[in-house]
Parts: structure tokens; C-alpha cells; sequence
């Protein structure tokens, strides 16, 4: 079952994604990756605001390469979450309800997305031309020195993501394996 | 004596970044396309799907097939009959990343200093091996790498009493740790003896053998064979979200080593796993 939704993502919306959902997602994402979650992370740790407004939004795990001319963006798939398990739950707290990247997180990650009603969607690792024809408008709103890794605000249409870990824990890259297992 | 100008590799290493990122392998497509026809998992087979319609996309609209167009791997078979004329042929590879990164509309994917990170802004200096060999030739094979995989990679340096079982455990092992963050289906490099460091650059170097060629030691193709039926019974499936697809090769290369050593080194690559060869 394909699931069509738009941010920002409200905690019903979130209460709503099981674990297994396919989604094509809409609306505006903010892009963060290792960099530029250390920058936030010590901002918020100084007393300081983040460079957007997190709550509810959603954040998309991605460094894009750079975009020809006439084009919006260069190819952008999803990079690998775990390295920014440390950083997460800061904000998560704080209001962010959806990520979007690839690969299992860690325990305290879950934690804070059962305790915050967040949910995270998994892209396709590799399917970075075709992730890129989803996306309409892009531009750096933070940290234009990191390049790549500068905070984007992006907006899409129907990029396909699927539910790995929803807002009760439940964990497909846990689940899944197993049925496919053969000892 | 051959004489080849510098401006000849710095051209062919451009072209080749730019190909390397843009079309996927044709041995890699035909063997995920037969793996999407027997993959059980609905949501395997579809990940499958877009990879394949993504590869379609990168050649069709010369993009990058991933956005990690990695670090420059470059293995560089000089024959010993070359004169390299010019300037240092270092400088000329470097400066061929550095014109592909850049006309490729490639990322720039390194940091000058591991800790303080500032980006060097044209994906150099690149990692290059160099061989000297016999011949006038030189043959480049551009191996962009990206660090998906690359951080899912292991050496274990095992006792010769492990023996074929140890070894065969250890690779089991990294693979299953890597699950779904190396983005299967991976393609798995195995260096087997030497040193430290033989061990993983023989386990990149087998990363660039052709999906479906086994080793030419019967006893090792039987290794590879085995591991690649266990490694695809472990579950993990395409992106880690569960299948029968976790690997397309299990490539191992051995190498004689000491008395008291059996080191197994694991380079995990992607489903990208790019390489560009020419001779010159």
C-alpha cells in the first residue's frame, strides 16, 4: 500500500506510519548531514536557535552533487544515518518528526523517536539520479561553506521513501531479515 | 623506450571519472537483473527495480548514478619501457581528478586533514597505486570509491590455525555487521595473506574483477561460491531491508604471507561499484 503525504509532518500524521508503509512524500525537507549537525548540535548547546524551524519538519540525510547548468540539483540519494545517531535526539526533542536516509539507527535513536512520535523513512542508497528528478526547488539556507554538506531547503514531489522505523519502534531492518533468513 | 606525455593520462583519467560515475558496469546490471527475478522479498524486488531504472537515468542524462562519487582510487600499471615525459605523473593524475570532478559535475567528497576537515574543493589528492610492470604500456583503472561501503570494510588478522573455516567466519562476519548500511547488494572484496596492508589493497583490486569471473584457484572459487550461498541466506537483502539479494560476488585474492599470519581483509563495495580501465 502507497501512502501519499505532505509535510510538515504532524504527530498525527506521524501516529498514522507503520513500519512496511511505502510513502510518496511532498512538500519541504531540510537537508543535514555529519557537518552541519555538529554546527546545529553546538548551536543549540550555546543557547542558540537552529537555522531553520524544526518542528515538525523533516530532515533528508543527503550531500548532492552538484547540479548542471539549467539543472535544480545534482543526484541525491541518501547517505548512511548511523553517524548521525549522536545528534538526532537533540533534535527530536526539539520537534523534528521525520528523517529520511539509509541503514539502521541506534537504540537511543529509537528511543527519542518513540518518546517524540517521529518517524524514519529509508531512500533508496544508490537511487540518486532518479531521487533527484523529484526534487522541484532547492536552496542553501545555512552553512554554505560546508558545500555539499551545507543545510539546503528542498522542496519535492513524490519521492518515494518507505517507513523503516516507525513511532513505536517497530524496526523493518530488524523484522525483515529474519523472514528472509536460511540457517 | 615509449615516451607518453602527462597531458595523456590527465585527459584519459578525466574521461574516466566522468564514465566511471555515470555508467554502471554491464556485468553488475545483468547480474542484478537476474537476482530481481528470483528475489522473494515485494519490497527487495522493488529496490531492485529502482536501481536498475536509476543506472537507466545516470547514462541516459550523464548524472552521477550516486552522489558519492567517492575518493579517487586510481591503480596506475606503468610498464618499465615508459618514458613519462612532462611533469610528475602524480600531479597530472591529481589534476585529471580534478578536471573530471569538475566538468563531471561530480561531488567533492574529500578533507584535507582527517580531524579538522576542510574540503579540498576538487575531490583531490587521489589514492593511487602505483605498479611497475613489464612493457610499454601503461594501463589506469579509475575505482571511485564511496564511503557507504567503504566504512563497513575490515581487516582480521587472524592465526594460522583458523585456517579456510576462520577465514570463511571472519568475511561471514564484517559482511553481516555491514547489513544494510554498505547498500546491498554488495559486491565483496577478499584479500588473504600478505600484510596488513597487502591484504586490503588486494581485497579493492578484487573488487574491480568482473561480476561472475571466479579465481582461478579451484579450491578459493570454491570459497567464493560458498560464501556468496551463505552471505545471501543471511536475509539482509537490497538496502538492508530483507531478500535473498545481500550479495552479486564474493572475489578473493591470496597472496603469500608469514609463518605466523593469516590476515583477511573485507573491502565492502556497493552496487555501484565503479571502475573505468583503459591502456594507453
Amino acid at each position: 500500500m502507497t501512502v501519499e503525504i505532505s509535510t510538515p509532518l504532524t504527530e498525527e500524521k506521524v501516529k498514522d506510519l507503520k513500519a512496511g508503509d511505502k510513502v510518496l512524500l511532498s512538500g519541504v525537507l531540510y537537508t543535514s548531514r555529519d557537518a552541519a549537525h555538529k554546527r546545529m548540535v553546538k548551536q543549540l548547546e550555546k543557547g542558540g536557535e537552529l537555522p531553520f524551524d524544526v518542528k515538525d519538519s523533516v530532515i533528508y540525510y543527503v550531500g548532492p552533487s552538484p547540479a548542471k547548468e539549467g539543472e535544480i540539483i545534482g543526484s541525491a540519494g541518501p547517505t548512511t544515518s548511523y553517524r548521525m545517531d549522536p545528534y538526532a535526539p537533540y533534535l527530536l526533542d526539539r520537534g523534528l518528526k521525520g528523517m529520511i536516509g539509509k541503514g539502521d539507527r541506534s537504540k537511543d535513536v529509537i528511543e527519542s523517536m518513540i518518546k517524540n512520535k517521529a518517524v524514519y523513512f529509508a531512500a533508496v542508497g544508490g537511487a540518486a539520479a532518479l531521487l533527484a528528478d523529484k526534487i522541484k526547488k532547492v536552496e542553501v539556507i545555512a552553512y554554505d561553506d560546508l558545500g555539499t554538506e551545507a543545510v539546503r531547503k528542498m522542496e519535492v514531489k513524490d519521492l518515494p521513501v518507505v517507513v523503516v522505523i516507525d513511532s513505536e519502534g517497530n524496526n523493518l531492518y530488524e523484522t525483515e531479515k529474519n523472514k528472509y533468513k536460511i540457517i | 623506450m615509449r615516451e607518453i606525455s602527462v597531458n595523456l593520462i590527465t585527459k584519459e583519467i578525466k574521461e574516466m571519472c566522468i564514465e566511471a560515475n555515470c555508467y554502471v558496469s554491464k556485468d553488475i546490471l545483468d547480474t542484478i537483473k537476474e537476482y530481481k527475478n528470483k528475489e522473494e522479498s515485494p519490497i527487495g524486488k522493488d529496490i531492485l527495480e529502482q536501481i536498475q531504472q536509476n543506472a537507466e537515468i545516470a547514462k541516459n542524462k550523464m548524472m552521477p548514478m550516486c552522489q558519492d562519487t567517492g575518493m579517487a582510487v586510481i591503480f596506475c600499471e606503468i610498464g618499465q619501457d615508459v618514458h613519462i615525459t612532462g611533469a610528475s605523473i602524480t600531479d597530472a593524475i591529481n589534476e585529471g581528478v580534478r578536471q573530471g570532478y569538475e566538468e563531471g559535475y561530480l561531488r567533492k567528497s574529500v578533507v584535507k586533514d582527517p580531524f579538522f576537515r576542510e574540503n579540498t574543493k576538487d575531490n583531490t589528492p587521489a589514492i593511487i597505486h602505483y605498479d611497475i610492470v613489464e612493457g610499454d604500456k601503461i594501463k589506469i583503472t579509475v575505482a571511485p570509491k564511496g564511503f557507504g561501503s567503504e566504512n563497513m570494510s575490515k581487516i582480521a588478522m587472524l592465526k594460522p590455525a583458523d585456517g579456510i573455516e576462520g577465514a570463511k567466519k571472519a568475511i561471514l562476519n564484517i559482511v553481516e555487521q555491514a547489513g544494510g548500511n554498505a547498500c546491498p547488494p554488495m559486491i565483496v572484496g577478499v584479500g588473504i595473506g600478505g600484510t596488513f596492508e597487502k591484504a586490503a589493497f588486494l581485497a579493492k583490486k578484487a573488487l574491480l574483477r568482473p561480476v561472475g569471473n571466479y579465481s582461478s584457484k579451484e579450491y578459493i572459487k570454491d570459497m567464493e561460491e560458498e560464501l556468496l550461498d551463505k552471505i545471501n541466506k543471511l536475509g539482509i537483502g537490497p538496502g538492508g531491508l530483507g531478500g535473498r539479494t545481500t550479495a552479486l560476488a564474493v572475489n578473493i585474492e591470496t597472496y603469500p604471507t608469514h609463518i605466523a599470519g593469516l590476515p583477511v581483509a573485507v573491502n565492502i563495495s556497493c552496487h555501484a561499484t565503479r571502475h573505468s580501465t583503459r591502456i594507453i
